[in-house]
């Protein structure tokens, strides 16, 4: 069953919509990220318009984060004093990312904007995060079941910061710059790429603020959900790329997913959801940097410039 | 009172033949309807004629692409060349370059002003068998005959590379074409041919040119114009985007607070 999406004016198969915000919700909830560093690749390859992608995609992580974040908190799982400073600074990092998308687009650059981000997170973020997590899961096994802390060693300069701050569901005592500049540098991303930033998000929380894995999740989905709808708003009225239609059949499969996601995994242990999702950030970062290191088929592309 | 005047037999005689030929006129004309109702001299045949089975094309919900028959009649033996020319939008090809030696990146761009945002030609022999390249030059059918204005670039080899480039990258998306044999025709008469519109079609005013070629001159001609347009919801939710960007990045927002609201509820029972 077809159905014609009026601002990406293209027509797309209505269950394909539906299984693949499915999937990515289902990591949604399981990971803590919004889904979109995956989705909006998926949604460029099936030709939806990357601008579009972009948009669209930050309406829908909007709803899975929603749906994410309730999950997680009947189990206890939402530091919101944490969430509200990084939402802070992930406001004003979007609002500034969304200009910086303006530009880029109008000078023809987004594309490799896009990508070149994607690329260097995903590979620094899952690289380090693979690395660590296996580490922690041989400790573990080493010395049979006392749980390994990832964060060891205690940075001296982080802690002399100012404006410490009691983050009980964390158990944390930090400064408050520290996730303020967390949320800027993901809001930035969020605004770019189309991603709640989660997958920046979730290891600065764990490696760079020391919050426990399981609080981390649930922090993390509530954060992105004000940052992806300052996204949408703003690509809504500066853009005019987001696609209502779109993003409610992805966002049909994408809330369900996401509950799912949520119970599948509190079963696991922090290490190995850290380990898995090493490697799935790691696997779209390698695809990325292939596609852009190798000698394209097609060197020319239509740009955007079309005025009706 | 007077006297019966007697008519003499030659007057008539004259009298009865007027009145007989009056008469013959008269059951003539009543006879043949043509000459009765079409007071003027009969008109010469026009060589061609031509419709569209629709003029407009109503992009609704679920819309993944439409097919438009377009049928006519000639007065006699030719070939049919039918062009489909969508409306000038301005449009940007880029090329991808090695940036430090290593990524592929875009550098150059180039605008086509005047390039059509849909352009078919269907023909009822191939191109080349039925008219010189001079005069599809000067109706601008084919492709490679389009006028595009390129702004933006100096060099010869570039400048056709980049025509290229768009033609091939508008053909891959379905919108340009070039199907030969397309045209049916039946006893050198009547004509048809079916329009593809794909899914990704842009809106606006189109023209349907159909061409009578004979002993490779244009012979006559007949233009019919197509209008896709969005209708209902599909429409109704692109005008809201962009004349109430704000109210719509809101409501956006609100469904998907809501639908999420919603899951989580209904999973309430874990």
């Amino acid at each position: 069953m077809q159905i014609y999406l009026p601002i990406a004016e293209m027509s797309v198969n209505v269950f394909l919509i539906l299984g693949m915000g499915g999937a990515v919700g289902f990591l949604s909830g399981l990971f803590g990220v919004g889904g979109g560093f995956l989705m909006t690749p998926l949604l460029i390859f099936i030709g939806v318009p990357p601008a579009v992608a972009v948009g669209t995609e930050a309406n829908q992580i909007v709803a899975s984060s929603v749906s994410g974040v309730l999950a997680h908190w009947r189990r206890g799982n939402v530091d919101v004093k944490m969430g509200l400073i990084l939402l802070l600074g992930g406001l004003a990092g979007s609002g500034a990312g969304v200009v910086l998308f303006k530009i880029l687009r109008a000078l023809g650059q987004i594309d490799l904007a896009i990508s070149l981000s994607y690329v260097v997170f995903l590979g620094i973020v899952g690289g380090l995060m693979f690395i660590e997590s296996v580490n922690a899961m041989f400790r573990s096994r080493r010395s049979r079941g006392s749980p390994a802390k990832p964060q060891e060693r205690h940075r001296g300069w982080i802690h002399r910061l100012p404006l410490k701050m009691r983050f009980r569901k964390s158990k944390l005592y930090i400064s408050a710059i520290l996730p303020f500049a967390v949320g800027v540098l993901v809001g930035v991303l969020a605004a770019i790429m189309g991603v709640g930033g989660g997958f920046v998000m979730v290891p600065a929380m764990i490696y760079l603020l020391g919050m426990p894995t399981q609080v981390v999740v649930g922090t993390s989905l509530f954060q992105i959900i004000f940052v992806t709808a300052n996204t949408t708003f703003l690509q809504a009225t500066m853009n005019q790329t987001v696609d209502v239609v779109l993003a409610i059949l992805l966002l049909a499969g994408a809330v369900i997913g996401a509950q799912i996601g949520a119970r599948a995994g509190a079963k696991l242990k922090g290490e190995q959801l850290r380990v898995l999702l090493a490697l799935m950030v790691l696997v779209v970062c390698g695809k990325l940097l292939m596609g852009m290191v190798m000698t394209p088929d097609e060197l020319y592309a239509l740009g955007g410039g079309a005025k009706h | 009172m007077t006297s019966t005047p007697t008519m003499s037999f030659s007057r008539r005689i004259a009298f009865s033949l007027t009145a007989a030929l009056v008469w013959c006129a008269m059951a003539g004309a009543a006879a043949s309807p043509v000459a009765a109702q079409t007071p003027a001299p009969v008109q010469e045949q026009q060589p061609i004629v031509a419709d569209l089975s629709k003029h407009l094309v109503a992009i609704t919900t679920g819309f993944a692409g439409t097919d438009v028959l377009l049928f006519g009649a000639t007065d006699g033996p030719g070939d049919i060349i039918l062009v489909v020319r969508g409306p000038q939008l301005g449009t940007v090809v880029r090329r991808k370059e090695r940036a430090a030696g290593i990524i592929w990146a875009n550098k150059d761009a180039v605008t086509f002003e005047n390039a059509p945002a849909f352009y078919h030609v269907a023909t009822s022999r191939p191109l080349e068998d039925i008219a010189p390249p001079g005069l599809l030059q000067r109706h601008q059918i084919g492709a490679g005959n389009l006028d595009l204005t390129v702004e933006g670039l100096d060099e010869g080899e570039s400048r056709t590379e980049f025509r290229e480039a768009l033609v091939r990258l508008k053909t891959d998306k379905g919108l340009y074409g070039y199907e030969p044999g397309a045209v049916a025709m039946l006893a050198n008469r009547l004509f048809r041919a079916e329009l593809r519109f794909p899914a990704n079609v842009p809106t606006g005013s189109y023209l349907v040119e159909v061409y009578l070629v004979r002993d490779g001159q244009v012979v006559s001609a007949e233009i019919t114009p197509l209008v896709i347009s969005k209708v209902g919801i599909g429409a109704d939710v692109f005008q809201f985007a962009h004349e109430q960007s704000a109210l719509y990045g809101i409501a956006a927002i609100l469904i998907a607070v809501a639908a999420g609201w919603l899951a989580g509820v209904a999973f309430r029972k874990s």
